[in-house]
């Protein structure tokens, strides 16, 4: 066990994962001698070569299209998107590739491909370095859409998404990357890539959350328990698929449900989990499913960006509209 | 030096950098660039020279801001002076500027406000300007996609049966990306009249340009059908000198051109980044002898151009600007929290209105009696 930062969770999660399988190579711009922008791939070059550590062009369909090639000749490429607003130039690569090829050389090709993407505002930071697109990949089928929430999880999980034959958009909560956290490094006992976590438990209020939002649900929850009000936190981890008996589970106990993402509301995550929670808890619902969202407006600039993310204040309204307190 | 057809190999020429001021100052005669700037004497210079201290005096001002911590971020452009200042001035003010996040010395040429540039970085807007006030874009920050927002411009351009010229303006990495490829298509497939002005600034972050390009960058265009031009970015005159000729080339009807400006980033790729993990110093050092602004200083003094007084009015023009750039930056005023919603469409739908009713009616609950028993209750 030691304490580690969400980023360097993940760096150690890479290197044990290229130590563990040789066919494990890292793409991206930047990821060599500078270590990556965030410096999660700090040292990894130095330590495991620059064929195993790969600083690409600055292309980034390239990045995704040449894993695709190596995936097809048994490789297990591990690839870096700068930032959540570089993801596009690759994003027809992912969707139309990445996603279908096991479909459609009936499971002939596998697409072991972990996709890293930093996501999320909060940093203050220019346009185009606070997004969270992980919506347009969550309605892909074929791919798998995760995002990890403190130290332990982004070292287990992006073990898991390396391990995994599925491709994987693994999404890394950047203001959270330098959060501290205890961290083992044996994945064995640590819930599936696919499962969500019971963070609080509570008996009123199902709050969804995951990435970034998931330190302001445990403060919110802890905030609410002064007011008498139990909150229950549930890390979602696997936006895609989703863990719905999970949730299910949590709303059959609670009978009310409030989910927060930091993207904009419309045809978001929390639109299907409300869609969801409303056909199979429909007889147990007091409240109808509240979602906390970022609008539906581009990022906004920076200087006005915490009227753009959820926050503390934001869930707690949430939290009483839904237990009926009248604001 | 300049491949007129793309047929024609001029492969060995491109090797060469096209230069017109020597790096001690001694300027040098080019028989295909020399016609564009015979109408440059010293007080020409003398303009661009002072343009060129002004960019690095808003460089290190917008920099010494950054580090105030009055700047989200800034992208510094030292030692890119010359590639940016020459090639704004070969421009007119009909033509239009697709740039990167990086020419900001193309703004200030360009007419830009002081304030208006820095609304940016900031964190205040995402556009400082009206683009048509100043026939030049947002600066764009993925990579390369402006370079085909400049053709369609361009041909534009060719539809209104117009002789201005779009200019796209993008790094030795932007060249790797799809986007700028296809810009080149398609600007060879309709002779757009677009200049391809690419700034070679060996980095694109940590990466050297070696890593996107085996062969000098003004080798591509060729092959596209676009013809290609390699000169010496850190010289004012001969970037002038080229940007002029390309743009006749795009006015008169013979399409677009590329340039490629040999230059050198000299700070870091922003102020959050940290050279020293990727090039060493003595790097750093050879490019340094190489700077723009002092090559076309030692020519003004060599020609005794560059009186004390007139050095002098320089710096104080630079140290004005400096000073509305500061001013400008510290009285900006954060804008009112409903302006976020502003400007998503033409006419707002019924249901961002709604949704923006409701979070003035959650921003007002923190104001109003109730808001603040709930709050104290919390
Ligand atoms: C599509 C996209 N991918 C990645 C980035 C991150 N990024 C910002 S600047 C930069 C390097 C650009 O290099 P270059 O084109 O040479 O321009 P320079 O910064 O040197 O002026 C990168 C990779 C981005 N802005 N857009
Ligand atoms: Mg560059």
């Amino acid at each position: 066990m030691t304490e580690l930062t969400l980023a360097k969770a993940i760096t150690t999660g890479l290197a044990d994962a290229l130590e563990a399988d040789d066919r494990v190579v890292l793409l991206g711009e930047d990821i060599g001698k500078l270590g990556g922008v965030f410096r999660v791939t700090d040292g990894l070059q130095e330590r495991f070569g620059i064929d195993r550590v790969v600083d690409t062009p600055l292309a980034e369909a390239g990045i995704i299209g040449t894993a695709v090639g190596l995936a097809y000749r048994g490789f297990r490429p591990v690839c870096e998107l700068q930032f959540d607003g570089f993801v596009f130039p690759g994003f027809d690569q992912v969707v139309t590739q990445v996603a279908k090829m096991r479909y459609r050389t009936q499971g002939a090709v596998k697409m072991p491909i972990t996709i890293r993407v930093p996501f999320g505002g909060g940093i203050g930071s220019v346009e185009h370095h606070s997004e969270s697109p992980e919506a347009y990949f969550a309605h892909t089928p074929g791919l798998r859409v995760v995002a990890c929430s403190s130290p332990q999880d982004a070292y287990s999980m992006i073990r898991q998404a390396v391990e995994s034959d599925d491709p994987v958009v693994f999404f890394e909560p950047k203001r959270r990357y330098w959060s501290k956290g205890e961290v083992v490094t044996d994945v064995s006992a640590v819930p599936s890539l696919d499962r969500a976590r019971v963070v609080v438990p509570g008996t009123d209020v199902t709050l969804v959350t995951y990435g970034p939002l998931v330190q302001t649900a445990v403060d919110a929850a802890l905030a609410a328990e002064d007011d008498g009000v139990s909150i229950e936190v549930i890390d979602l981890r696997s936006l895609a698929p989703l863990d719905e008996d999970a949730i299910v589970d949590s709303v059959q106990k609670t009978g009310r449900i409030v989910i927060a993402h930091e993207a904009a509301r419309f045809g978001g995550i929390g639109a299907e989990i409300a869609a969801m929670v409303t056909e199979r808890c429909f007889d147990r619902l007091t409240a109808p499913p509240l979602r906390v969202t970022g609008h539906d407006i581009p990022y906004p600039p920076s200087e006005l960006e915490d009227h753009y993310l959820p926050d503390l204040d934001r869930m707690l309204d949430g939290v009483d509209r839904v237990m009926g307190v009248r604001v | 030096m300049l491949t007129i057809r793309p047929s024609t190999d001029t492969s060995t020429r491109r090797d060469r950098l096209s230069r017109l001021i020597a790096p001690d100052g001694e300027r040098l005669h080019d028989p295909d660039l020399d016609p564009w700037v015979a109408d440059v004497f010293e007080e020409q210079l003398l303009a661009l020279y002072e343009d060129m201290v002004v960019s690095r005096r808003i460089d290190t001002e917008a920099t010494a801001l950054q580090r105030q911590g009055q700047l989200v971020l800034w992208p510094p452009l030292i030692g890119q002076e010359a590639a940016q200042v020459g090639s704004a001035r070969a421009l007119r003010k009909d033509d239009f500027v697709f740039s990167s996040y990086r020419e900001n010395a193309v703004a200030y040429v360009r007419g830009v406000s002081m304030t208006d540039m820095i609304r940016v970085w900031r964190g205040s807007q995402f556009s400082g300007w009206n683009p048509y006030d100043v026939g030049m874009a947002t600066p764009t920050v993925i990579i390369g996609a402006q370079t085909l927002h400049a053709v369609g411009y361009a041909m534009g351009i060719t539809r209104d049966g117009d002789d201005a010229a779009a200019v796209a303006y993008f790094g030795d990495g932007a060249t790797s990306e799809g986007d700028t490829n296809e810009a080149m298509v398609f600007a060879a497939a309709y002779d757009a009249p677009v200049v391809f002005f690419c700034q070679n600034n060996q980095y694109a972050i940590s990466e050297p340009v070696g890593l996107q390009a085996q062969r000098p960058i003004a080798d591509r265009s060729p092959g596209f059908g676009i013809p290609s031009l390699r000169v010496d970015g850190n010289d004012v005159l001969a970037v002038l000198a080229a940007t002029r000729m390309a743009l006749d080339h795009a006015r008169t009807g013979d399409g677009p051109m590329f340039i490629e400006a040999v230059t050198y980033r000299m700070g870091p790729h922003t102020t959050s980044d940290d050279p020293t993990r990727y090039r060493d110093k003595a790097e750093e050092q050879r490019w340094r002898e190489l700077d723009p602004l002092e090559r076309t200083r030692r020519l003004l003094m060599a020609e005794g151009a560059l009186t004390d007084e007139r050095q002098a009015s320089v710096s104080a023009r630079a140290d004005a600007v400096a000073k509305e750039l500061r001013d400008g930056c510290l009285a900006l005023r954060p804008h009112e929290p409903l302006s976020i919603f502003d400007e998503v469409y033409a006419d707002t739908p019924p249901s961002l209105r709604r949704e923006r009713d409701e979070y003035a009616a959650y921003l007002a609950s923190f104001d109003d009696a109730d808001g603040a028993n709930r709050e104290a209750a919390r």
